[in-house]
């Protein structure tokens, strides 16, 4: 076991990455303001587990979850990428990013 | 388990496919603009189907360091998932969006990239490929929904997909990251042993599963997680839809199938009741909602949804019965699904496109070949002998009925009969109201998809002994 691990143990690390991982979720379903808000708790919940797979890693000396960790950073650039550009496309054509307004669509 | 070899060749489908799809998208930037699409269309339809060959050729066996597998189950579904993205494909081929246009020509592209990572899901034997190949398949699919960039509606469908889309896979990811914590690894094979070594599994690992399964059930747009699909399945541009309907639902079905009945097997007992209960609420919800549509995009959308919950039986039956059913039922979904949706993207007047189920009135008269393939489609929907879809119902049904969950078959067959409602309401449209305005004439590459999905679904029977001993041997291969 990696001693940054052994001197607090594991738990406090997956308390972090929980506390992130509920901040993220309820950031997407309690925010009715602005979209780019939605963008910024998505990255939190990818962070969050995360910081899961680096803590675990490092617990079981198993490197895998650090290789995982590096995927899941560039997927996550990805997808921030991807997700900016719909809400330009989305802005040219609707004049307005509040989450309420994106309601075109009901029924 | 070779954890150390390499044998690159197994991957070659996938290999193809992603060369494939960087070459024609480098070709596709050299054309002049607006003329890139139809060739890249044709190309990707030809990648699709030396794929197609490649995949029926492949080697069963393991590489990559234990993270890709292929074996009969992975061939089976990528078959179906190839299928899914060539017709998709050949229906993009006369789509014209609402400025008279054709689509861009990155959305052959998108298709085959998204294909491609559907491929990998099926493919997975480590939760890490299961994660990148799910992403590189729903990365492209945001792309592809908000893809007719001057319309509200098609913007407006991307962005929701990419909200939920995305906090879906936040939430499998987490799972991800439990189960590997408390099961030490993230190769299927390790985690078979990590959840047999103990008879109570950690509780760490249990949340983890659990996780799992919504994010994947979230992707099949299983009830309660199914909030995004009428939305998406509405405003997407039409040949996007019949993508999403198709090979995304068949890749996340895969995944389902292979952890569940590989690593998490030994603990069906304790995931049955999760299963069991979506199935239901997703076949009831489907049922019901889809009642009071005039939009026959939304309708579909809410018919996938309960084809889902059908589909989930044959999972929920924690059998190899079920996974057999399961498949068969997929590929009896596919031909008719694929054959509806030739027919909504055929919708056409002046050159505009019209989605009212109104707009179908008198289609038995002014075009007869069209309005009987349709009709011979609701009616595999509803289950009606001989059609493809009652074989694929017939199927769950037993399975599931031989695992003792008789609760959840006589919810389905009633659910099934408040379906029959909505489908053959379609048919009435046709066939007994008054005639609307004329639809343009269809396209000939739709007549030919749903002329040859219309003799799929009629002839399924034909082809079913060799089907089913395909899925058995898939169904085996997913066990063993």
């Amino acid at each position: 076991m990696n001693p940054a691990i052994a001197s607090v143990g594991l738990g406090p690390y997956l308390f972090v990455s929980a506390a992130l991982l509920v901040l993220g979720v309820f950031g997407i379903f309690l925010n009715r303001k602005n979209i780019i808000v939605l963008l910024m708790s998505m990255e939190l919940i990818l962070l969050s587990a995360n910081l899961n797979l680096v803590a675990f890693s490092s617990a079981h000396g198993d490197l895998s979850g650090q290789v995982m960790v590096l995927f899941v950073l560039t997927i996550a650039a990805a997808e921030a990428a991807i997700g900016l550009a719909i809400v330009t496309v989305y802005f040219r054509n609707r004049g307005s990013i509040q989450v309420e307004d994106v309601t075109m669509m009901k029924g | 388990m070779s954890a150390t070899v390499f044998n690159w060749t197994i991957a070659l489908p996938e290999i193809t496919l992603a060369l494939s799809g960087i070459i024609i998208l480098v070709a596709g930037v050299l054309q002049r603009k607006g003329e890139g699409f139809f060739p890249a269309a044709i190309l990707s339809l030809g990648a699709f189907l030396l794929c197609g060959f490649l995949v029926l050729l492949s080697p069963s066996g393991a590489g990559y360091a234990g993270t890709f597998v292929n074996d009969g189950f992975a061939r089976f579904m990528k078959v179906l998932i190839l299928a899914g993205g060539f017709v998709a494909v050949a229906l993009c081929v006369s789509y014209r969006t609402s400025e008279r246009q054709p689509l861009p020509f990155e959305t052959p592209v998108l298709m085959l990239f998204s294909t491609l990572g559907a491929m990998l899901m099926a493919s997975s034997a480590n939760l890490m490929t299961l994660f990148v190949g799910l992403e590189l398949s729903s990365l492209s699919i945001y792309i592809l929904c908000a893809l007719e960039r001057d319309n509200v509606f098609s913007s407006e469908a991307g962005m929701k997909y990419f909200i939920l889309g995305s906090l879906a896979s936040g939430l499998l990811l987490y799972g991800i990251s439990l189960v590997y914590g408390y099961a030490g690894t993230m190769e299927y094979t390790g985690l078979v042993a990590a959840v047999r070594a103990s008879s109570m599994p950690p509780m760490g690992l249990v949340v983890g599963i659990v996780f799992v399964v919504v994010g994947l059930c979230f992707k099949l747009s299983a009830v309660p997680f199914h909030m995004w699909t009428p939305d998406v399945y509405q405003g997407a541009p039409t040949p996007v839809t019949a993508y999403m309907a198709g090979a995304p639902k068949f890749a996340a079905f895969a995944l389902f199938l292979r952890v569940m009945a590989g690593p998490f097997g030994s603990m069906a007992p304790r995931w049955q009741i999760l299963i069991e209960t979506v199935s239901i609420l997703s076949m009831v919800y489907g049922a019901f909602a889809a009642i009071p549509q005039t939009n026959i995009k939304r309708l579909m959308a809410y018919s996938s949804i309960g084809h889902m919950g059908y589909a989930l039986m044959g999972l929920a039956a924690a059998s190899t019965a079920g996974t057999q059913a399961t498949l068969i039922y997929l590929a009896a979904y596919f031909v008719m699904n694929a054959g509806v949706f030739a027919g909504i993207a055929a919708m056409r007047r002046n050159g505009r496109e019209v989605n009212s189920i109104a707009d179908l009135a008198g289609l038995g008269r002014s075009d007869p070949a069209m309005a009987l393939a349709l009709a011979v489609f609701m009616f595999s929907m509803v289950g009606a002998p001989p059609l493809a879809g009652f074989f694929g119902k017939f199927m769950v049904f037993a399975a599931a009925w031989q695992s003792g969950l008789y609760v959840l078959v006589s919810i389905g067959a009633l659910s099934s009969v408040v379906g029959a409602y909505y489908y053959l309401r379609i048919v009435k449209v046709m066939y007994f109201d008054a005639p609307a305005h004329e639809l343009d004439r269809p396209a000939p590459s739709l007549l030919f998809v749903s002329g040859g999905m219309g003799i799929a679904t009629v002839a399924f029977a034909v082809g079913l002994g060799p089907l089913m001993s395909v899925a058995h041997q898939a169904a085996l291969a997913l066990a063993g």
